[in-house]
């Protein structure tokens, strides 16, 4: 299905493009603005196209953009301050909330950073089912990136199309956790319950449908004039410039650089599925596309190896000291109800010290930096996220673009304003 | 492998197999060029910052009080099980450093450390890595500590006019004025 793209022989730009003497912010030659016919803009800061509360001070010299920058924090609600007043897993269910789109990514860097400080062992059922979930999740952001960016570029009916394989996706998160976005479904340790009955056909149903969906989207767009016009050889970022500028995800595979945390740090069971890295080498808006319709077909692959990989057995860790104990022993053991006293009221302390664990969110590397003083609360919780670091990349795309041009190049970074501004 | 070579290294320590380079901030920019250049890291992952006010002492994580402040969190029986190893100094920069190559199936990662005093400031190093606009934006706007030479040194997530720093520890939470509609 998909055709591995050639390597191109020159660079997508000569030198870099990244502004001086602020990276993130495009000035308008003083020359030029002094010609007074200078338009400042201000877009947003609420704006449909700008998924949340994103504000662009744009200045154009007829239709060209000639200087930007960009205005963030209107969705701050100080998420790493309220988690350093709660334990550990109490905060769990905040990680997820940043995000409407990624929120397993999220819950999952939080969750696997508090058990690299405790060295808890968790069972492979449970490390597998959050591989399985992840992936479903991706593909679940993926299709609202596409839906979404799409219609900002006019085309309404992808819309649709995506919205109702989205809408399946959440019918099995709903299944899963009783919710269907934020679902705090992983706990330390392992998974909050057990794995529904009728889950794995249900799933199961999906990953039939899931490839020819993919393949409609194609029809739809991949070789659509409009759509071509629109996003080829737009927003371009060379791999040099994505790097200095810390680019990610499917933004740093559509410049060419083959890179996948997936691949590159095998976490969960990353390292016993079949799985392609999709990398196109042209670093514009149409790229990135590729990068994200190949990725759910991806995805959508170790979804079914997962189903058929899932190991029985336990789906939490038997650690008492930190994972809630079977419910049934209440009755009976008053050393059980002594552990669910002590984890509920004053949870559990997690050792002293500080790590940094990434994980390949869809959106790119989502880190988590924790640092505990021994007690039962974090002494401070970190996100690296990709959203914040895409955003700073946006007066390199749109540099002597069009106006016009800038939705398709900011649309194309995939950012979620919620995760941005935390 | 060993981070030997980097100008200023003040200490080099692993746990929970992580690399931590502390490094003089003097020298920060001289050392970062070297790891870019000469160890491959051309790839700034983070740059944050912890606040270790009142680390070590008798309240609980997540909630110093200060000036008078109100107290949320009555420590009760939520002591520490022992007192953490003390700091170098009040605050620490931590930027993690990550190794990409087209292509690979390694990811080496290391964090350099810097450990700065209220009102020191430390050397900027978008020079070395452009991302790191935003993140040292970032660090000024939430925890109050300056980077010279930074191009752009203003407050990113918080209004401009905000007052005070908010994730520092002697910070309280639900600090700030809230207005009710029946208020003049």
């Amino acid at each position: 299905m998909a055709i591995a793209p050639e390597k191109r022989k020159s660079p997508i730009y000569e030198g870099s493009r990244i502004p001086q003497p602020i990276p993130s912010v495009l000035q308008v030659p003083e020359a030029l603005r002094r010609s007074d016919d200078i338009l400042e803009v201000n877009f947003g800061p609420n704006h449909p196209s700008t998924h949340g509360v994103l504000r662009l001070i744009v200045e154009l010299d007829g239709e060209k953009v000639v200087g930007l920058r960009a205005v963030v924090g209107y969705l701050h609600t100080g998420f790493e301050k309220s988690m350093e007043s709660k334990t550990w897993w109490k905060a769990i269910p905040f990680a997820p909330r940043m995000d409407y789109l990624a929120f397993q990514a999220n819950e999952l860097a939080f969750v696997l950073a508090i058990e690299k400080l405790l060295g808890i062992e968790v069972p492979p059922k449970a490390t597998w089912m959050r591989m399985l979930l992840t992936e479903l999740n991706r593909i679940h952001s993926h299709l609202v990136w596409l839906g979404t960016s799409a219609l900002e570029l006019g085309a309404i009916s992808p819309f649709w199309y995506t919205f109702r394989e989205r809408d399946r996706v959440l019918d099995l998160f709903e299944m899963v956790a009783g919710t269907r976005m934020h679902t705090r479904y992983f706990q330390v340790g392992g998974l909050a319950e057990d794995i529904p009955r009728g889950f794995f056909d249900e799933c199961r149903k999906f990953c039939e449908i899931m490839p020819g969906a993919v393949d409609e989207y194609e029809q739809l767009l991949t070789y659509n004039e409009i759509w071509l016009k629109r996003t080829k050889g737009v927003g371009l970022l060379s791999a040099d410039d994505a790097l200095a500028l810390g680019q990610s995800g499917p933004v740093l595979r559509g410049s060419g650089v083959d890179w996948d945390l997936r691949r590159a740090q095998p976490y969960l069971a990353y390292d016993q599925v079949d799985f392609d890295v999709p990398v196109y080498y042209n670093g514009d808006v149409w790229d990135r596309y590729k990068v994200h319709m190949d990725e759910m077909r991806e995805s959508t692959r170790i979804v079914s190896q997962a189903l058929e990989g899932m190991p029985g057995g336990a789906w939490i860790a038997d650690d008492r000291k930190v994972v809630l104990p079977p419910r049934e022993e209440l009755h009976t053991s008053m050393e059980t109800l002594i552990h669910h006293f002590k984890l509920v009221t004053e949870g559990f302390r997690v050792p002293e010290g500080e790590v940094y664990l990434a994980i390949e969110s869809p959106r790119g590397e989502f880190g988590c930096y924790l640092c505990s003083d021994g007690g039962p609360k974090p002494w401070r919780v970190r996100f690296r996220t990709p959203s914040f670091i895409a955003l700073q990349a946006t007066a390199t795309l749109v540099r002597d673009g069009l106006v016009a041009d800038m939705i398709a190049a900011v649309g194309s970074l995939d950012t979620v304003m919620g995760e941005c501004d935390r | 492998m060993s981070y030997a070579g980097t100008p200023g290294l003040v200490e080099e320590k692993v746990a929970y197999d992580e690399t931590t380079l502390v490094v003089d901030p003097a020298r920060l920019v001289e050392a970062c060029e070297h790891l870019r250049d000469e160890e491959g890291f051309c790839f700034l992952s983070d740059l944050s910052s912890v606040d270790y006010a009142g680390w070590g002492e008798e309240p609980v994580a997540g909630y110093w009080g200060g000036a008078g402040g109100r107290d949320l969190n009555q420590p009760g029986t939520w002591g520490l099980a022992r007192k953490p190893a003390p700091k170098r100094k009040r605050f620490a920069v931590n930027l993690h450093l990550l190794c990409v190559r087209s292509g690979a199936r390694e990811a080496r990662r290391v964090r350099v450390q810097v450990w700065v005093d209220d009102g020191e400031q430390i050397p900027s190093v978008v020079s070395v890595w452009p991302t790191a606009d935003w993140l040292e934006r970032e660090v000024w706007d939430m925890m109050g500590i300056r980077f010279s030479g930074h191009p752009d040194l203003t407050r990113i997530l918080m209004d401009d006019d905000w007052e005070g720093f908010p994730l520092r520890k002697d910070y309280p939470i639900g600090g700030e004025p809230v207005r009710f509609s029946g208020e003049e």
